[in-house]
């Protein structure tokens, strides 16, 4: 706040009027830096700045020196002090530079402000006249006038060429675009169910009630090496477990589908396509991380909560006659997140 | 020797004869006979004691020969495994009952649960708790450990055990400072909203190498101070508080006018 | 600096070097023009440089990761100092990340500055989108520029998201199924879509070779040509300034560009440079060894992608199930995921986008404007960005309700509940009461010009009246007061019916305008005018030479303090 014997502010307390309008002041009084009056003050800043440039230059030696000293340490402290050290030696290189230029511009450089005008931002009349004519100009002789045909040819043949370039490039980025192999999983009649990652097979004596087995199907260890597989498995993984068979509601049209109270879903969520990969054993319920979407394995993986619509796809399993599990057939519906298409 | 002769007829004599036996039978029992494979030899001393600490702390809710009552779980064929694990975090005798236990300060010593323990396995066969070398980090591989760990219980865990929710309300707890064996224990019995692990799961050895991952863990972030290790929120979080913050303070420096 | 004439040769050695470049490129102009042009000095109008410097720091970091990373999703097995990953089977993107953070030293350092710094980026784009909007400068003739920056913006988020999937690990990995699932759920094209973006199914072998140009080549240079337009309009039309005494639309009161600004703008690239330098020395962020290479099984607990993006999630998480529907027969709808990634952000970037011509158009204002608004003298418009960033935050909460639900113990059932219900109850009340306090500090700042600020200094008279001395404001506090425009609603002018009796076509569009300016500007205050204040000191004229003559009496020498 100021006082009265103002060192700021104008001298008048009160806005002049004029024609019923207040008027504007005009700028507050210039008020000087202690480093403008007190020559003292001046070299203090003057010293400060130095030294916030010198801090600069001892970061820069430092963080070199440390990087060609340190010795090479990859565990996982070794690499936290070498991070912390070469991060705190750059930061300081940098900040001395700029807390020394802003400490500079505050206390020694002018700080008298300046009023400059500012011109309209539109050309001049005169300007936009002679534009138009210059494109009158440019019109008439260009000859175009009254030739529709050609105007017209011109528009057509600019507005097709781009279609030259397009095509290629969204033709070929789709790849086979054969939309089709959404419905298509590994999963088939006798495919034997196993662990994910390591491939061993499942028996459904292993399966004891309150399990929770993370499921891909038997595939060769040389196609699970393969390019292919990730794409392949982001298609065909089931979560497998197994309830007291008293708990579990059969769905309709699903009958046979379980063994002996172990059944399998396919992992991948209905809503976007995250793992479903939360089994909660005592509430039988199938809760997914990414938006919350929950599923009830004991009604058929129907949803209970969440963004989700469509129950999980039920994988029809069975065992074969070692007492290993294997599906019966492939999925019943495309798995994964809807599309336009999918009930066709 | 006329006294001795004359006590030699003594009631209590064949009492005494019968006593001095089971105790040399035992003695030499003890001494002699081979230690299981489980860590602790429970004696039947061990399981009278947790059947008698089992009466007056779990049978007001698992009922008086653990068969269960309502919601709450028989606890025939749990094994030692899972009460040790319930008991030694503390989780039982559960606080209030619902679907989530809540680790607190173990209610019991050690040796009263491996009573506890003692008991309850003899109810009927369950898994047992793990030796000290099934549990030990050193000899496991982390980074199997770390590929089983991401499929089966990073989705509730977290990516490096810092916890997560479930729904309701429920929650898998941080694995920061759960023991070893905890943890072993906890994979192989599936404690509460925990799915089971058996061995032919997750096996033993793989066991052994999820629990050397989780301890690798507690070396910290290679990057610097850790935020949680609960990813992209609080770094956010903290890259406007300190980023921003920090730099709307310099900037609030820079615009102000120098005294 | 020395414009040359043949009898005029330059002595010095910089002289001599400003001729020869002068000669081949004529700078000189340009150095007239721009060595001592003025800017206004706030520290708000340093938020959009943050900006600016965090992409600097982006592009320069961002050269170094390129000399490492490799882009491509091609399988390989890690045998390197990372124990947790050694002998697995990971992508060549993900493999070139470790060996990148663990064998290149300073290589996780840069990582994380140019991580750190993506996060600033985006957290200054959006607080200066935001000063800006609050102070009005988006209007004439800035409404192309805010444009510009709006467009910045949402190609920001796109070399976010670009970006953090590039290394190829399990948390971005779902976010890519995310984006997929959401792009499959466009009607028609979905399914061609997806195989357009992703090169056949998910996931495929080239989309990260894809985002890695998009993120390296396509929306760098995009930025970097939007960021000079920006600038350019910023030098075309002067920067604004706040209103004060001596500032008008007609003029730019601040410090010239040399030597001032090089050293304030320039020392600021060093301080966001050292602070992003100093962050990425001391806090983790993003160690992607600890979620593993991407693989469709896996997914850690507390899934959100980077914080910008969090808006979107918690806009998924919070649809609810039901609103899938099947058309014609056998078509499936997916509004529970057309709604919350497409249109509820769609509505949101349209808001942004429009308003300034909303306001334009409500207003029917054609004046250019330089002087800024205090928020509170816009009631409205203060009040809509209040709920529209309340709604924001809101859905940036929802995506963390997981976490929510740890840390406070709570389940995420219900947050879930509560957060739906606050969607759309919170921008109504945060409205309501931000317009409320704007008039409130509006009336109060009417209180001050006219009575002055309280002192509470009481001063008794000899009849037993007291009163409170009031301290008047000097001309700068009231010129800043007086000097804004309460714009009042749009008369409706267009008659109902023509000449002829038929109903005037324009009349129900000058309708619906009129009824949207009464919105924004029925509730005003107007400012004090002269006459008011005139009246205003005539009521306390008489009380005023009595406390001066009491005054005079008691301690001559007395100044009335602050």
């Amino acid at each position: 706040m100021s006082t009265l014997d103002n060192t700021h502010g104008t001298k008048d307390n009160e806005l002049v009027v004029s024609d019923g309008a207040f008027v504007d002041p005009g700028l507050p009084e210039h008020r000087s830096r202690r480093a403008d009056r007190d020559p003292r003050a001046s070299r203090r800043a003057e010293l400060q700045t130095v030294v916030l440039f010198a801090i600069s230059v001892v970061g820069t030696i430092a963080m070199l020196v440390l990087f060609f000293a340190m010795p090479d340490d990859t565990s996982i402290g070794g690499l936290r002090g070498q991070n912390l050290a070469l991060g705190l030696t750059l930061g300081f290189a940098l900040l001395g530079i700029g807390l020394g230029a802003v400490h500079w511009a505050k206390t020694i450089m002018s700080d008298h402000e300046v009023v400059e005008d500012r011109h309209a931002v539109e050309s001049s009349p005169e300007a936009r006249e002679a534009a138009v004519a210059a494109l009158q100009a440019g019109v008439e002789d260009s000859g175009i006038a009254r030739r529709g045909v050609l105007k017209g040819a011109v528009v057509s043949a600019l507005a097709l060429f781009p279609l030259a370039l397009a095509v290629p490039l969204v033709a070929e980025v789709g790849g086979d675009w054969n939309t089709n192999l959404f419905r298509k999983t590994l999963w088939k009649k006798g495919t034997r169910l196993t662990r994910d990652p390591d491939g061993t097979p499942v028996r459904a004596a292993d399966v004891t009630i309150g399990s929770a087995y993370h499921i891909i199907p038997e595939v060769s260890e040389e196609e699970r090496q393969s390019p292919e597989w990730i794409t392949e498995k982001a298609k065909a993984v089931v979560l497998l477990v197994r309830l007291d068979p008293k708990d579990l509601n059969e769905v309709e049209g699903h009958e046979g589908w379980t063994y002996d109270g172990i059944i399998a879903f396919s992992k991948i969520c209905t809503h976007v396509g995250c793992p479903v990969a939360l089994y909660e054993q005592q509430t039988h319920h199938l809760l997914c991380p990414c938006h919350q979407s929950t599923f009830d394995v004991a009604n058929g993986a129907k949803v209970v909560f969440g963004p989700a619509k469509r129950p999980l796809p039920q994988l029809p399993i069975t065992v074969d006659a070692d007492g290993y599990l294997v599906a019966q057939d492939g999925f019943d519906q495309p798995i994964g997140p809807s599309y336009w298409e999918r009930l066709k | 020797m006329k006294a001795l002769a004359a006590r030699r007829h003594h009631r209590f004599a064949p009492v005494v004869l019968l006593l001095l036996a089971l105790l040399i039978t035992g003695g030499l029992y003890a001494a002699l006979a081979p230690s299981r494979a489980t860590a602790d030899t429970a004696t039947a001393d061990d399981i009278q004691t947790g059947q008698a600490l089992f009466k007056a702390n779990c049978a007001t809710c698992h009922g008086m020969n653990a068969q269960g009552e309502g919601d709450t779980p028989s606890l025939i064929g749990v094994g030692a495994a899972a009460v040790n694990f319930q008991v030694s975090t503390g989780r039982m005798p559960m606080e209030l009952n619902g679907a989530q236990a809540i680790a607190k300060p173990a209610q019991f010593t050690e040796e009263q649960t491996k009573q506890l323990a003692a008991y309850v396995a003899s109810l009927g066969p369950g898994p047992s708790i793990p030796t000290a070398e099934q549990v030990d980090p050193s000899l496991g591989n982390a980074s199997k450990g770390a590929e089983i760990f991401r499929t089966n219980c990073a989705m509730c865990h977290n990516a490096v055990g810092a916890g997560g929710a479930l729904s309701g309300g429920k929650f898998a707890p941080p694995l920061t400072s759960t023991s070893p064996t905890q943890i072993y224990e906890a994979m192989l019995t599936g404690p509460q909203s925990m799915p089971v692990f058996n061995d032919a799961n997750i096996t033993s050895e793989e066991k052994r190498d999820v629990i050397a991952y989780i301890v690798a863990q507690r070396e910290g972030a290679a990057g610097g101070a850790d935020l949680g290790s609960v990813g992209p929120v609080s770094e956010g979080l903290w890259a406007w508080i300190i980023g921003l913050g920090a730099l709307i303070g310099a900037a609030v420096w820079i615009g102000a006018k120098s005294s | 600096m020395t414009t040359t004439a043949e009898t005029d040769a330059p002595t010095t050695k910089a002289g001599r070097a400003a001729d020869y470049l002068d000669q081949r490129t004529g700078i000189g102009v340009v150095v007239k023009e721009f060595a001592r042009k003025v800017f206004p000095d706030h520290w708000s109008f340093l938020l959009g440089e943050i900006a600016l410097y965090s992409f600097v720091v982006l592009i320069l970091t961002g050269i170094f990761l390129t000399m490492f990373f490799v882009p491509s999703m091609a399988l390989t097995t890690y045998h390197g100092p990372v124990q947790v990953m050694d002998g697995q089977v990971m992508s060549d993107a993900f493999a070139s990340t470790l060996r990148l953070s663990f064998e290149v030293r300073g290589g996780l350092l840069m990582r994380q500055i140019h991580h750190w710094a993506a996060l600033v980026f985006m957290a200054s784009i959006v607080t200066h989108m935001m000063r800006v909007f609050f102070t009005g400068a988006f209007r004439k003739p800035r409404e192309l520029n805010w444009l510009v920056g709006f467009t910045l913006m949402v190609l920001g988020l796109l070399a976010g998201f670009s970006g953090y999937s590039l290394p190829d690990d399990v948390l971005s990995g779902n976010g890519l199924r995310i984006a997929d699932g959401v792009v499959k759920s466009i009607p028609i094209i979905g399914s061609y879509l997806s195989y357009f973006i992703f090169g056949g199914e998910f996931p495929g072998e080239h989309i990260i070779p894809r985002l890695f140009t998009v993120h390296v080549l396509l929306i760098p240079g995009l930025i970097l040509a939007l960021v000079a337009l920006h600038l350019i309009f910023v030098v075309v039309h002067k920067h604004t300034q706040y209103p004060g005494g001596g500032r008008t639309d007609k003029n730019v009161v601040g410090f010239p560009l040399f030597p001032v600004y090089t050293a304030k703008a320039g020392g600021f690239f060093f301080i966001v440079f050292g602070v992003l330098a100093l962050m990425g020395g001391t806090m983790a962020i993003n160690n992607v060894w600890n979620y593993g290479p991407y693989d469709p099984s896996p997914v850690s607990a507390g899934a959100q992608p980077d914080w910008y993006m969090l808006f979107l999630e918690g806009s998924l998480r919070l649809m609810p199930g039901q609103t899938e529907i099947v058309t014609w027969g056998h078509f499936t709808l997916s509004l529970n995921v057309l709604v919350p990634a497409a249109i509820v952000p769609g509505l949101f970037f349209m808001f942004l986008a429009f308003y300034p011509f909303i306001e334009a158009a409500v207003t029917k204002d054609k004046r250019p404007h330089n002087v800024l608004d205090r928020p509170r003298n816009v009631p409205v418009r203060t009040a809509l960005g209040v709920a529209f960033l309340a709604d924001f935050i809101l859905l940036a909460l929802a995506g963390s309700n997981d976490l929510i639900a740890t840390h406070f113990n709570m389940s995420i059932n219900t947050i879930t509940w509560i957060f739906r219900v606050l969607f759309f109850l919170l921008p109504v009340m945060t409205f309501w009461i931000t317009k409320r306090i704007c008039l409130g500090l509006q009336r109060k700042d009417r209180e001050l010009v006219l009575h002055g600020h309280e002192h509470g200094r009481i001063v008794r008279f000899a009849n037993g009246e007291y009163v409170e001395v009031h301290k008047p404001l000097d001309a700068q506090e009231q010129w800043l007061r007086v000097s804004y425009d309460a714009h009042a609603p749009l008369e409706l002018d267009a008659p109902k019916f023509d000449s002829r009796g038929n109903k005037n076509s324009a009349y129900t569009s000058a309708k619906r305008w009129s009824r949207l300016s009464r919105f924004f500007y029925e509730d005003r205050i107007e400012p004090v005018t002269p006459a008011e204040l005139a009246a205003a000191h005539d009521a306390h004229h008489g009380e005023e030479e009595h406390v001066e003559a009491i005054e005079e009496r008691d301690q001559p020498e007395r100044h009335l303090r602050s």
